[in-house]
């Protein structure tokens, strides 16, 4: 009787007590980063001591040897690459969800899901390299240019890339519409078309947006692919041609020269500390297009 | 143009979209597979790479990626089938829950590049693992937690009510109901979920060039976490924006071919089983 007590003491004990190691462990999740945006942040706002953040937003003369940190080349390269990605990237994506959600068959829909996943998982620098063999050349012969590195190449990359998150994610909002709207407005004489882009899509919208606004903190936050391909050139483009360089492709290219801790290290930190608030306000702002979904 | 005929053309345009969309990809596969395979070979994955001569192999950059990625797995694991438990199992609708989800969303978001920027400082230059496996590692856990997190919570979430009620019924604990019937439960769910993070962390490049570095050991299959750590996705970088040797682009057509087999591997032949299992459970089917 003694014994069978104390087993169960130590079951109400195990019972009582683990779950701190599962709080923990959660908990992990927050101080994790805060630790990224207090060290990556501490680290890349040790640059205002010798910089003017007049100069790193404001200017675009980037020279570390000359003391010259202007870092807006890197910030209109990675604002532009990322706009334009999703200028080509969105119209196909969401063409795509409405092909998904409303008109693929149920064997073509299981042909697309592992589909999608597979763009998901091909890895980025494989992405660069097929621009590079493919995209490249084909732009150097039909532009007439010697190069083909540019916001271009860049962009329509990142467009493949981030297809698979606005098509999935607007798939789902599509397929979330209630089917009392499309069969009203279908009953209203309305035909097929006329239903899907004045009823459904509308109503689907804060969620297309949704996968937007994540496809466009993947796209300003991608690396490799566009470091492959804008041609690293730290100097404002003049069109969609020009090599020029984005905020992670120059983090990429110039953090092996530096010396940690110097000016120019610091300033790649912070060059990154600026990506991670864009990408976290990306975050905060898909929040609220859930919360107003709710509502 | 009247309602009747614009409704055609979008249909069309439509199909015309999915098949584009499975075009591209069709075609991105194709090419990498049709001048990659070529190039493997027994000594092509075995050798030793070479700086300045032709015919290097990427062995050790093979073995260093599932090195990495059984190191960070081992570390993410345990933590993540915590978080999620924990967010799936205990968690109420408080400002610390709301928090703990906000935190793993952020993560999530966190450009890679950032996630390795942030282990340099830390673990290359902070607690001094120098360009390293271990550097490698530790800092890849940070790309897998959150997406294991939301796994784990979604495996476990899916399984009904009736599981917990019946253990709990037959007078076993809370911990003993999660860890015995939970858990082994969603363990399909969850191992497909691992294998998709394992998918990608082993094509990720951003975050291990500055933590596991571009260097390799000089052994093959040396196991010290301490040596330099690059990975095969990391040399496919390194090859095309540096490399200096003749038959540079045979052999990042070959890692690019390897990659996409990988990729290929974990996403069907791996959680094609799991799946099966899932469905034969009848968790999925709601």
């Amino acid at each position: 009787m003694v014994m069978n007590d104390l087993a169960h003491q130590r079951r109400l004990f195990y019972d009582r007590y683990i779950r701190w190691l599962f709080i923990a462990a959660a908990f992990l999740m927050s101080l994790l980063i805060a630790s990224i945006i207090f060290f990556v942040g501490r680290q890349g706002l040790l640059t205002f001591a010798d910089v003017n953040p007049i100069e790193f937003f404001f200017t675009a003369r980037w020279a570390p040897s000359a003391h010259a940190f202007g870092a807006l080349s890197f910030i209109s390269g990675s604002f532009f690459v990322t706009l334009l990605s999703i200028a080509f990237g969105a119209p196909l994506g969401i063409l795509g969800a409405i092909f998904m959600a409303k008109v693929a068959p149920q064997w073509v829909r299981n042909i697309l899901q592992p589909a999608l996943q597979l763009y998901v998982a091909i890895p980025s620098v494989v992405y660069g390299c097929i621009g590079l063999v493919l995209l490249i050349p084909f732009l150097q012969s039909s532009f007439g240019v010697r190069t083909g590195f540019g916001i271009l190449s860049a962009s329509l990359i990142l467009a493949i890339m981030i297809l698979p998150t606005i098509l999935s994610l607007s798939d789902d909002a599509l397929r979330n519409v209630p089917p009392a709207l499309e069969e009203a407005s279908l009953a209203l004489g309305a035909t097929w078309w006329q239903t899907i882009w004045h009823v459904v899509v509308p109503a689907a919208l804060p969620g297309i947006l949704t996968s937007i606004v994540l496809a466009m903190a993947r796209a300003i936050g991608e690396t490799m692919a566009v470091q492959m391909l804008i041609g690293n050139t730290p100097l404002i483009a003049n069109s969609l041609l020009t090599p020029t360089a984005s905020l992670t492709s120059n983090i990429v290219v110039e953090m092996g020269n530096t010396m940690f801790g110097s000016t120019w290290s610091n300033a790649l930190f912070l060059m990154a500390f600026v990506l991670m608030l864009l990408s976290l306000g990306m975050i905060l702002m898909i929040r609220r297009l859930g919360q107003r979904r709710a509502v | 143009m009247n309602a009747k005929t614009v409704n055609t053309i979008a249909m069309a345009g439509l199909w015309l979209t999915g098949c584009i969309v499975l075009a591209i990809l069709a075609a991105f596969l194709g090419y990498i597979l049709y001048k990659g395979l070529p190039v493997i070979s027994w000594s092509f994955l075995t050798g030793v790479s070479s700086d300045i001569t032709v015919g290097g192999g990427i062995g050790a950059q093979l073995f260093n990626s599932f090195y990495l990625l059984f190191l960070s797995l081992a570390f993410s694991i345990p933590i993540a089938l915590g978080a999620g438990i924990y967010l799936a199992e205990y968690a109420r609708d408080t400002r610390l829950t709301r928090m703990i989800r906000l935190s793993t969303e952020s993560l999530a978001a966190v450009p890679s590049i950032v996630l390795g920027l942030f282990g340099m400082i830390v673990f290359v230059n902070f607690m001094g693992f120098g360009f390293s496996i271990l550097g490698g590692s530790l800092t890849l856990v940070l790309l897998n937690l959150p997406l294991l997190v939301r796994v784990t919570e979604e495996s476990l979430r899916s399984i009904p009510d009736d599981y917990r009620e019946a253990s709990l019924a037959l007078g076993a604990t809370k911990l003993e109901t999660i860890l015995r019937v939970i858990l082994p439960s969603a363990l399909p769910g969850i191992f497909t979920g691992i294998t998709l993070t394992a998918g990608r962390a082993l094509g990720e490049t951003a975050i291990l060039i500055f933590t596991a570095g571009t260097t390799v050991s000089r052994y093959m299959g040396d196991t010290d976490v301490l040596a330099g750590g690059e990975t095969l996705a990391v040399h496919l970088w390194y090859l095309l924006s540096t490399g200096l040797v003749p038959d540079r682009d045979a052999i990042a057509n070959g890692i690019g071919a390897v990659l996409i087999l990988m990729i290929l591997f974990f996403n069907f032949a791996v959680t094609l089983p799991f799946r099966m299992l899932q469905s034969h459970m009848g968790i999925l089917k709601k």
